[in-house]
């Protein structure tokens, strides 16, 4: 059974492809990787699966609801953890966290519960209280995954979610995921460029690259396609190893114009 | 009904949180009640209107509300860059909640700079003329406030980033301000300015606090009320509209 179902998508923007008529589809407890070099889609992909962005063409299905015309509906199935940042910085981590939990109707005795472990889990427990500006890039993204994770969600999106961690952290963010997909059946699709976090942890990969899909299935499959011994020289093989830009984010952008005004 | 109530607590804890914004913010209404306000106050005197204080504190009033309320409208064009918009554009609540929540918390911080500066104003010596109908000025600030948080909403739900801020700022809110009637009786004016003081929204919340204030009006509390109330609706639904149609 599909929890995402995903026909002829398309997505341009002012006559750049970003995302090129691409199918796939993800099961219900499916641990799903999507990797890609940098500027392959993989990010354009998440936001219109997440009705942040509009399609140019093609269909969406989240757990059976459309992305177009059903969007409440669709964000009631999902939970995300974007790649970059989306904390508000003038709230402590527990308000941030609260203001997730109430976003999600998260019953206050459940959510209380859930922040607290999800505190610990990530080690900020004791920082709950100080404002997030206060914190440094790795316990932001540690208090983002955190996020992710207060109303146990069907479906979560998780975008580059390990990136700059340390491996100590990187692992124990993994066995929290791989225990919520095994006992709750939760569905994981994510995005990662540390390779062996796909080979060790997904049962099904999409390698995209220039907007479409390269090649899909399990790790093993993709190994034995491309005949190699690693999922990352299939990676390789697959994509070959010229190295990509990405087009900038807005942030990117605000910065430059800091610069240019000062 | 959370969603609302716990947008609308954000926006106060940051407001609390930022006293240089609080302070900073209070600058330009207290310059301008205390170089107008002397300044002109002679001159207005002998042109036989009385007390230019009494007369100026009203606008003043209604200007550090505007502006604080336009502003926390404008917190979204924030919020894109540092992504937090995002957090709440996925949540499954409906955008029109997310907004209402928005524009009441950035309304309620606009009223309490508003009441600062009223506060201001009596140390500076305006005296309002009567206690009773006080909270009919607490109403038209309401308005006057709500109608800018949606007017900022639906300006930053149209751009990108801050490059457009001088624009806006010289082009649409200091014209609004200034051709309210917050700092000029209306009376026996050219008939072009007449006229579009007329059209803008923002002359009828000046005098309605001005009404309730010190019992001087132009146009009448009740038009006040339905020509500001009725602007309101609208700029509300036009902001909402704007707004659930944000990509990020």
């Amino acid at each position: 059974m599909a929890i995402i179902d995903v026909k002829d998508l398309t997505k341009k923007f002012n006559g750049l492809t970003a995302v090129n008529n691409i199918t796939f589809s993800v099961n219900k407890g499916d641990i799903f990787a999507f990797l890609g070099p940098n500027g392959a889609g993989k990010t354009t992909t998440i936001k219109i699966l997440t009705t942040l962005l509009q399609p140019t063409s093609g269909e969406v299905l989240i757990n059976g609801n459309s992305c177009l015309t059903d969007q409440n509906k669709v964000r009631a199935e999902f939970g995300i953890v974007f790649q970059d940042p989306s904390l508000d910085e003038e709230l402590t981590a527990w308000e941030n966290m609260e203001f997730h939990g109430i976003l999600y109707s998260v019953q206050k005795d459940i959510r209380q519960k859930r922040i607290e472990e999800s505190l610990n889990f990530v080690d900020l427990w004791d920082r709950r209280n100080d404002l997030v500006k206060k914190f440094s890039g790795g316990m932001k993204r540690r208090l983002e995954v955190a996020r992710g994770l207060i109303h146990h969600p069907k479906l979560l999106f998780l975008d580059e979610p390990t990136i700059g961690l340390d491996p100590q952290t990187r692992h124990s963010i993994w066995e929290q995921l791989r225990k919520l997909n095994r006992e709750e059946g939760m569905t994981i699709f994510f995005t990662t460029h540390y390779i062996e976090e796909a080979e060790k942890s997904a049962n099904r990969v999409a390698i995209i690259d220039h907007g479409r899909i390269v090649n899909i299935g399990s790790p093993e499959e993709l190994k034995i396609s491309t005949d190699t011994s690693r999922l990352e020289e299939a990676f390789l093989k697959l994509t070959g190893d010229t190295i990509r830009d990405e087009a900038p984010g807005v942030a990117d952008m605000l910065r430059t114009h800091r610069v240019m005004r000062h | 009904m959370n969603a609302v109530y716990i947008l609308w607590l954000r926006q106060l804890k940051r407001y609390f949180r930022s006293r240089s914004r609080i302070i900073g913010s209070l600058g330009q209404p207290l310059l301008l009640l205390i170089a107008f306000g002397f300044g002109f106050g002679p001159i207005y005197q002998k042109a036989g209107e009385g007390n230019y204080i009494q007369f100026l504190a009203p606008g003043i009033i209604s200007m550090a509300t505007l502006f604080t309320a336009v502003f926390s409208g404008l917190e979204i064009i924030w919020d894109r860059q540092f992504g937090f918009l995002k957090e709440t554009l996925v949540a499954p609540v409906s955008r029109w909640a997310i907004v209402i929540g928005r524009v009441l918390g950035g309304a309620t911080v606009a009223i309490i700079q508003g009441l600062i500066v009223f506060t201001i104003s009596l140390i500076i010596g305006f005296r309002p003329d009567n206690l009773l109908i006080l909270p009919v000025g607490l109403v038209f600030m309401a308005l006057i406030a709500i109608f800018f948080a949606a007017l900022g909403t639906a300006i930053a739900s149209s751009l990108e980033d801050m490059q457009g801020f001088q624009l806006i700022m010289n082009f649409l809110l200091m014209p609004l301000f200034f051709l309210s009637g917050a700092l000029f009786p209306l009376s026996d004016l050219p008939s072009a300015i007449g006229v579009i003081i007329k059209i803008n929204p923002l002359s009828y919340g000046v005098d309605g606090i001005r009404g309730a204030l010190i019992g001087i009006t132009h146009f009448g509390l009740g038009i006040d009320f339905v020509v500001l109330g009725m602007a309101t609706v609208v700029i509300v639904a036009v902001g909402s509209y704007l707004f659930s149609k944000i990509q990020v």
